[in-house]
């Protein structure tokens, strides 16, 4: 009943603020807009304007691109390259700034404050935290690009630099090292920890912190538009707050089934060349549908039963994983490597962090840029589920738990897969893992190491339920923002997000260049969430400056 | 015969169970029983309440008057899921134990094609409780 605005009992009103927190004092009721009915035995319970938009422009997009391919491809293609090489300046600028703003977080009094307010406990405990972190936010970008982008980062500088009538051709970052190995791999494993070390975490923190903020601590619904209360005031809840929340639907979704596609044709890949099944549109179909099924279960399981358990498993299974080839691979080796990693981080940052009058064009562009493009447009979702889980925590803990130990672990994690590719092919001249796909570099490397079947069958194991822990917390994250807020809507709400997302890869996958196409599309919707992510900034330093004067207040 | 009763109630549904509630007075009178009632909410901000803690103040006036009305004793009990829609059937099952309550009875919908596939709250705490059930059609 959405538009009962006396509750019953006689309880009515919004009450004044405990002190402990500061709620924003607004006249809107949340659910307020929401539809609720039935669609034969199903009930529901949406926003409407954000659900009925975001799920007919999907359908049309989805369309479009399935009836002119061609004009699709050209069309987001532009799209992507204007964007990313137009704005490689602004995404690199942008970041550093959430970065920054980060960093000053955990250093202010306005780290002190806490999410729930003074008196709120933690809901989860650090493990169960962690790992939905990990599953939500990268688990996936982990297994492929573990062993391909050092590898990547390394071949290039090696090979050095070229240039063509005054443009750099290559795709070394910076100034390359021609020639030199030991340069080669400190550039490389520099490079590789600037795109996967705090850029992205800050990118992700920012937008959980916001959400989390004005959620738990003032009170307004947990939707992306509640971030921008500060900003817009009571318009939020109008079309400005539609067109925000439909543009979150827009990027998880895309994000989401394009990953989905893709993530089968790498997974088909996997089990080829371990198992010699039929590479094709079939098998991926299967897997597809597959992962969708195991998602669906979890979704209809809830949070604590399906999403925790399965990331918890996952991040056990990954840890094994590290710690496996940490120890057969060459020990002594990658642990020098993770200190002198870390190292070259912090010696080229500066250099990589530059946004303005980069050489390295190909690099900045094709990687820094794309990254941040990349982080960005998946931080709606990866934002709204973090912040779902970390109530009670504070700001100072929030950051470090969400920027500066993800950052660790994902140094450690290249370093352990990436320096053990770099070490074959530098101390025993094993090439195949250097020479072989994307997709595939990873099992390459596992195969030269003993009990490559079973770890190959972790790793594509991994691979399979990261997608699956991807696909439910999205089906999730776009039910609570289609449901205007409401994380207690009908479950087959949820389960129709789940499925949909499904229907929407799988007819991406069997159109010729379809999840290209998206791909670029979802990438672009980067550029208007730097933006958001900004003001994101301004409205977070607002809000945390009320808290702290309330709680202040309180105490006196 | 019972000694403390277990009243789920839906806050925000709460002007619909009139016939559940009379059913809760009435017996815990007859019977000189507590009642409990015990109510589940998100930690996200709802459109009853802002947080969690202004929910367990509200079921607890809730309670408060549901006892002068019947003149029996009552308390609350506040359930914070972190996701309502799914883990609500296992946290009351839960909260039956907790409570120590013997009799539960609360409202239900009308059955329908779901429960095939999602068993209703008074089923599942049927078979997952050792305290009587009372199901009231509303």
């Amino acid at each position: 009943m959405a538009d009962q605005s006396t509750e019953p009992n006689g309880l009515e009103g919004i009450p004044s603020p405990e002190g402990t927190t500061n709620l924003i004092d607004t006249q809107y009721e949340i659910g307020e807009d929401n539809v609720e009915g039935s669609v034969g035995p199903f009930g529901f319970d949406i926003h409407n304007p954000v659900f009925m938009i975001s799920g007919l422009a999907i359908m049309a997009f989805v369309f479009y691109t399935l009836a002119l391919p061609d004009q699709a491809n050209s069309l987001f293609g532009w799209l992507f390259s204007a964007v990313t090489t137009g704005f490689d300046w602004f995404f690199i600028a942008s970041a550093n700034i959430f970065v920054l703003f980060c960093l000053i977080l955990i250093v202010t009094p306005w780290g002190n404050v806490r999410l729930g307010g003074t008196e709120a406990t933690p809901d989860y405990s650090y493990i169960g935290w962690f790992a939905m972190l990990f599953a939500a936010g990268m688990g996936i970008g982990l297994m492929f690009y573990g062993v391909s982008e050092p590898m990547s980062h390394f071949s290039t500088s090696f090979g050095g630099t070229a240039a063509e009538g005054g443009v750099r051709t290559d795709w070394a970052p910076l100034n390359g090292a021609g020639g030199n190995e030991e340069a080669a791999i400190r550039l490389g494993m520099a490079a590789t920890i600037f795109h996967w070390g705090l850029h992205p975490w800050a990118i992700y923190a920012i937008v959980a912190l916001s959400l989390a903020l004005f959620s738990y601590n003032k009170g307004l619904p947990l939707t992306i538009r509640s971030a921008f209360y500060p900003i817009f005031g009571d318009a939020v809840w109008g079309w400005v707050g539609h067109i925000i929340d439909t543009l979150a639907v827009f990027a998880t979704l895309f994000g989401l089934a394009t990953s989905l596609g893709f993530g089968a044709t790498q997974a088909n890949a996997g089990l080829n060349e371990l198992f010699g099944v039929p590479i094709g549109s079939t098998t991926e179909v299967i897997l597809i549908s597959a992962i969708t099924a195991v998602a669906l279960i979890s979704v209809l399981r809830g949070l604590d039963g399906g999403v925790k358990v399965l990331s918890e498993i996952n991040m056990g299974l990954a840890f094994l994983l590290l710690i496996f080839v940490l120890l057969v691979g060459p020990t002594i080796y990658l642990l020098k490597l993770f200190f002198s990693s870390l190292g070259a981080y912090v010696q080229y940052f500066p250099a990589l962090a530059n946004p303005f009058g980069r050489e390295d064009v190909n690099f900045s562009q094709g990687w820094t840029s794309f990254y941040w493009a990349w982080w960005i447009s998946w931080s709606p979702f990866v934002g709204m589920f973090i912040a779902r889980v970390s109530r009670g925590r504070t700001v100072r803990e929030f950051i470090i738990c969400v920027l500066l130990i993800p950052s660790m672990v994902c140094v450690l994690w290249m370093t352990v897969f990436g320096g053990t590719a770099l070490h074959q092919v530098v101390n025993d001249g094993y090439t195949l893992a250097q020479d072989a796909a994307l997709e595939l570099k990873l099992f390459k490397m596992l195969d030269v190491m003993p009990l490559a079947g079973i770890t190959s069958l972790v790793g594509i194991l991994l691979v399979i339920v990261f997608f699956v822990t991807s696909s439910d917390s999205g089906s999730l994250v776009i039910d609570t923002i289609t449901a205007g807020g409401k994380i207690d809507a009908p479950v087959p709400q949820r389960a129709f997000w789940c499925i949909f997302e499904g229907a929407v890869a799988i007819v991406l996958l069997l159109s010729a260049g379809g999840l290209q196409s998206l791909q670029s599309m979802v990438i672009s919707t980067g550029l208007p969430f730097t933006v958001v992510l900004l003001v994101m900034c301004i409205a977070i330093g607002k809000g945390l400056s009320s808290e702290r004067h309330s709680v202040k207040a309180a105490d006196e | 015969m019972f000694k403390k009763i277990l009243a789920p109630v839906d806050l925000y549904h709460a002007d619909k169970l009139d016939k559940a509630l009379t059913a809760t007075g009435e017996l815990a009178r007859v019977y000189g029983a507590e009642v409990c009632y015990v109510g589940v909410t998100g930690s996200t901000p709802s459109e009853l309440a802002r947080t969690p803690e202004q929910y367990a103040r509200k079921l607890k006036e809730f309670a408060r008057e549901q006892g002068e009305k019947f003149g029996v004793t009552t308390s609350s009990h506040t359930i914070v899921s972190h996701d309502p829609a799914v883990q609500m059937n296992h946290e009351l099952a839960a909260a039956v134990e907790d409570v120590g309550a013997d009799l539960i009875v609360m409202a239900t919908h009308p059955p329908d094609v779901t429960d095939y596939l999602w068993s209703g709250n008074g089923a599942h705490l049927a078979a997952h409780s050792d305290a009587s059930v009372m199901l009231i059609r509303g």
